[in-house]
This record gives C-alpha cells, sequence and structure tokens, in this order.
C-alpha cells in the first residue's frame, strides 16, 4: 500500500503559504511521521507566486524534487487561478481547496475541467472573525486538514495548541484567535 | 554499541546550526548570503541566548569574513563561517591563503549559482569553482549527512596529518529549506567525539614566535606547495578513521562514497548532493523491473579518491556521470572530467558520458532519472543516443543537446 501523501500549496509571498506546509509536516511529525515541507521561491518579493509542498509518509522520503502528481491542491488565493495552472497533475482521487468569496459554482469554471472534489472556504471571513487580521495560512492548513483527512482532525487541534503555546509564548493574546480559526474553519470548509 | 539517536525534523540549515551548538566553537564571522544566511542568524541567537559562547563577528563582506576567519584560526582559536555563490567567489584570494597555511577553519557551504542571470537556487559552481583551492570538499544528500558531515569535519582537518580547512556542503533550497526527518545526537557524546581543538602551533602561543603568510621566495616556495599537497592526500585515510569512529557513536557509516545497489549494476550513475535521493527512488522502481541499475554518490570530492570511485565502477557496462556545473570548457563539467580521467587511469571498459543536470535549481523528477538510465542501457549497446554535449531536461530547438 501506498502510504505517501503529496501536497502542493499555491499562494502569494507574505501569505504564509510556506509557514503552513512546514506547520503541517511539523504535526505529521509529532505522530512518527515521515515528513517533508518545503518551498520553492520564484523571484523573492511579496505578492509574487509562490509554490509550497508536503510529503508525508509512514516511509523514509528519499526524492528531492518538487510535487508534480498532488493528492491535494491548496490555492491560498482565488486570483492566482487566473494565471496559475493550479490542477496540473492534480489527482482525480485527491481534492482541491480554495480560498475564495466565490461559490463552488462560480470557482469550478476556473479549475479547468478537473473532475476531483472541489472544496471552498472564505478564509478572510474566518480570520475576521476570530483574528481581527487577514493571516489565511491559519484557516487553510485547518480546512485542508479536514478535506484530506491526513490528520484526524481533534488530534491536529490538540497539536496546533501546543505548537502555537509554544509560538506565541510571550504572545498568549494571540493563541485564542488562532485555536478559534483553525477551528471555525473545519466548519465552514464545504 | 552506537549511542541513542534523538528524532527530529528540522531543515539543512537548522541541522547544521545544531551540529555548531554542539561542538561550540571558538569563533563565527560571518556575512549573510542567500540560501546560507540561516546558519549565521541561528548561530548569533544561539549566542544571544546564552547555549553556546562562540565569538560571532559581523562583517562588511564575505572577502572580510574568510579574513577574519584566517586571523582567528592562526590565533589558535576553532573557527566557522558560512557563505554560498557570490559569498564564496569573493572569498577567492583568501580560500588560498587559509589552506596554504594549513588552517583547519570549517566553512558551511550552501550550494547556490554564480551570477548571471542572477539566480538564488541549488547549483555546484560556488564549490566547484573552488575546488583547486587546497580545501577538503564533502558533500551532503540530506539534512541528515549535513548534520553527521559537520560533526565529523573539525576532525578531520585538524588532525596534524591534515591541517586543511574544510568546506561542508549541501544543496541550497533542496535541503537547506526544506524540513525532513532527522536523528541527531545527544550534546554530550558529540562534544567527548568532536574534542577540544589543540593546535601544536598558533601565534598566541607564549612561547614559541612565529610568523603566518610570509613571503616564500622560489627555492622554499615549491616545497611548501608540496608539503600542503601531502595534507590532502593524507586526509583520505583521516577521513576513514574519522568516519569508522562515527559509526560507532551513530551508528551511520559514511565513506568516500555511497554505492546504491552498485555490486553487480550494469547502469550506474554517479552524482553528488540532494539528486542522489531521486535516484534512488529510480533505482527501486527500475530494479523491481529487473533493471541492473546502481549509483555512485561522491561524499569527498576534495581529496579526489579517484582510485576507490574507479574500482566501484569497474563492472559497469555504462557510467553516466552527472555534474550540477557547467565546465565552460566546451567539453562538460568538472564531475565527469575527473571521474573519466580516474576510470581511464584504472582501465575501465565501461562507456562513459557527462550529463550537466540542475543548473540554477532546474528540478529533476524520478522520471528524468528513469530516462537516463534507459539511455545508458542503449549507449552500452553501441548506440549513439546521447548528443554531444548533454544537458538534461534542457528546452532547446536543438534535440541532440537534451537529455
Amino acid at each position: 500500500m501506498n502510504s505517501l501523501t503529496e501536497i502542493r500549496w499555491h499562494g502569494r509571498g507574505g501569505q504564509g503559504a510556506k509557514t503552513a506546509a512546514l506547520l503541517l509536516a511539523d504535526v505529521a511529525f509529532q505522530l512518527g511521521k515521515h515528513v517533508q515541507g518545503f518551498p520553492e521561491y520564484g523571484p523573492e518579493r511579496m505578492g509574487a507566486p509562490i509554490t509550497a509542498y508536503d510529503r508525508i509518509s509512514d516511509n523514509q522520503i528519499r526524492v528531492h524534487s518538487n510535487i508534480y502528481e498532488p493528492d491535494y491542491v491548496v490555492v491560498v488565493d482565488d486570483t492566482l487561478l487566473e494565471s496559475v495552472d493550479v490542477t496540473a497533475g492534480l489527482k482525480k482521487e485527491g481534492a482541491i481547496l480554495v480560498n475564495t468569496t466565490k461559490s463552488k459554482e462560480e470557482i469550478i469554471p476556473h479549475l479547468k475541467g478537473y473532475e476531483g472534489e472541489v472544496h471552498i472556504i472564505d478564509a478572510r471571513k474566518v480570520c475576521h472573525e476570530t483574528l481581527g487580521k487577514y493571516f489565511p495560512n491559519t484557516p487553510m492548513l485547518a480546512a485542508i486538514v479536514k478535506v484530506s483527512g491526513v490528520i484526524e482532525p481533534e488530534t491536529f487541534i490538540n497539536l496546533m495548541r501546543e505548537s502555537l503555546e509554544h509560538k506565541f509564548a510571550k504572545k498568549p493574546e494571540v493563541l485564542d484567535g488562532n485555536m478559534k480559526a483553525l477551528r471555525l474553519a473545519m466548519e465552514e470548509v464545504h | 554499541m552506537s549511542v541513542q539517536g534523538i528524532p527530529q525534523r528540522m531543515s539543512g540549515n537548522e541541522a547544521v546550526a545544531e551540529a555548531i551548538r554542539q561542538i561550540n566553537p571558538d569563533v563565527m564571522p560571518a556575512f549573510p548570503i542567500t540560501p546560507s544566511t540561516e546558519i549565521p542568524q541561528f548561530v548569533s541567537s544561539m549566542i544571544s541566548n546564552g547555549q553556546i559562547d562562540t565569538e560571532f563577528i559581523p562583517v562588511e563582506s564575505e572577502h572580510s569574513s574568510m579574513s577574519a576567519a584566517i586571523g582567528s584560526e592562526a590565533a589558535g582559536a576553532r573557527t566557522l563561517t558560512a557563505t554560498s555563490s557570490c559569498g564564496l567567489a569573493f572569498m577567492w584570494e583568501v580560500l588560498y591563503v587559509a589552506a596554504s597555511n594549513r588552517l583547519p577553519i570549517m566553512l558551511e557551504l550552501v550550494n547556490r549559482a554564480l551570477s548571471g542571470p542572477i539566480n538564488i537556487n541549488a547549483e555546484h559552481s560556488d564549490s566547484m569553482g573552488a575546488r583547486d583551492s587546497g580545501w577538503l570538499q564533502i558533500y551532503a544528500e540530506n539534512n541528515q549527512e549535513a548534520y553527521d558531515n559537520t560533526l565529523q569535519a573539525y576532525r578531520i582537518a585538524e588532525h596534524p596529518d591534515v591541517k586543511l580547512p574544510i568546506m561542508v556542503c549541501q544543496d541550497g533550497f533542496i535541503t537547506s529549506h526544506a524540513v525532513e526527518n532527522i536523528t541527531l545526537l545527544p550534546d554530550a557524546p558529540v562534544k567527548e567525539f568532536v574534542g577540544e581543538y589543540h593546535p601544536e602551533h598558533y601565534l598566541l602561543k607564549e612561547d614559541e614566535t612565529m610568523a603566518v603568510g610570509p613571503y616564500a621566495v622560489s627555492p622554499y616556495c615549491m616545497e611548501a606547495k608540496r608539503a600542503q599537497a601531502q595534507g590532502m592526500i593524507n586526509a583520505k585515510k583521516v577521513i576513514l578513521e574519522v568516519a569508522e569512529e562515527f559509526e560507532k557513536l551513530s551508528g551511520r557509516k559514511y565513506g568516500f562514497y555511497e554505492g546504491y545497489c552498485l555490486e553487480d549494476a550494469d547502469y550506474a550513475l554517479v552524482a553528488i548532493g540532494s539528486v542522489c535521493g531521486t535516484i534512488k527512488d529510480a533505482i527501486d522502481k527500475l530494479r523491481a523491473e529487473g533493471k541492473k541499475v546502481g549509483l555512485l554518490k561522491i561524499r569527498v570530492f576534495r581529496p579526489f579518491p579517484g582510485e576507490e570511485f574507479a574500482n566501484a565502477l569497474k563492472n559497469c557496462k555504462a557510467v553516466g556521470i552527472l555534474d550540477r556545473s557547467e565546465g565552460y570548457n566546451s567539453v562538460g563539467g568538472p564531475v565527469g572530467a575527473e571521474v573519466t580521467a580516474a576510470m581511464y587511469r584504472a582501465k575501465c571498459q565501461a562507456e562513459t558520458v557527462n550529463i550537466i543536470y540542475g543548473l540554477s535549481g532546474r528540478d529533476v523528477r524520478v522520471s528524468d532519472v528513469e530516462r537516463v538510465y534507459e539511455k545508458l542501457e542503449k549507449l552500452a549497446a553501441g548506440e549513439n543516443v546521447f548528443g554531444p554535449y548533454p544537458y538534461l531536461g534542457l528546452r532547446s530547438a536543438d534535440e541532440s543537446d537534451c537529455v
């Protein structure tokens, strides 16, 4: 059985796609998985399209190439649908998750006939209600965990709490908002 | 019996910084450059947090960071720095000064393309350009090897029979910025393994006056250079001894190269760095189909263990030698030139081809590697399947160049 799950993130510089990919790898590692989380940089600047990748497996990971046939794709910014071929190689047994204020019906025509599952979430709304600032990577991370099932959602939430408590040790006021964002994102994704 | 390792996950740069924390060197002069910037950044945080008492020297350029490293190492302090790409090129003049003064400085090199066009991604043109500067060079496939090589580096460089500076190399971004699983060693056995630095001669030695880097007239200069070359020759034995001791500590085996499915291979690739993981996946796939394919992964490039490489390749029918740097000599890359020469001296009968790949971070997929093995099989059968100047994955109107 092939235990490998591959996830490709499309975002824009500054939106935290790389951080989200690394956080996902981190949580999977804590569950005893072999992981790879890495960014692919074009020009390093705010707003430029960037790609980040996750490999999560029960076996050692040796390959050092980008991911061309992902199980899941996360699109952190729906304006990328115009310029980046986000569904390239995406397995039809997998799924795509898009951050958008639009409806699924409006998004699907931009997915070049992708036959697999399409999920959407309004990460801006989640951020607005929980963080008061727009950090789309936190809700997108929770949403892809829910969509992919790569980690059991409640286990993920608990591990994220530990990880964020550590990360925001000097800013505990940020913790609650982030935890709320994770939970709300899991409810809002559909 | 090896010690119990600590499972962790971290990037190649973090892994190297962790090794530096465990070694706690005396001095680190550094100037930032992508993708090695994180290394001095992490180390300076460790110093600020009181985890280590290394003296960090911020400098205004890489020429200065290497010059400061030379001064501090000559004074008798265990010293390191880190750089990439143009940073290494800017150290050019003083790299030779470090080596010829027999100063065992460690340089963490995160391999990146030299300009131009300006590019921040993985390529070996930086370290390959410095291959004849008198520095030892050890390369890593992943974060684990970057960590393990760092722990072994001073033991090799500072050995009285060697006394040469050492470059510990890893691929920019592909390993430096990728978070992967790793097994660390506990602090105490690492400290014991690395040991303290007690040079025989150094500038601050009270009862011995000496000069470092004086002019040498022709009747002496050539002898000095030959003596320096002997350090490089002696390093081979020391590298293996240190690796053996490291294996006892960690359970992980190192040598001049790693052979993967190489013993009975008819078709072999020779490569350096992160691409070797991708090649191993391709080999597993092709072996399952009954193809006799293998890999010789070069770990040590300076000194150049040509005899050992040739011996490991002697039964192959065709060998593809991969270069992640362009030699601009109209023939190919440096790894190709040196491995082919070593095979000629050892009277190897295999067909050889030198292939340029991965320049400026160009990605290599498992399917690319499979295609190369397929072509190697045809080459061994006498088919002329490689053009005169093969480039893996090149987009070109002249298809004869494209592998």
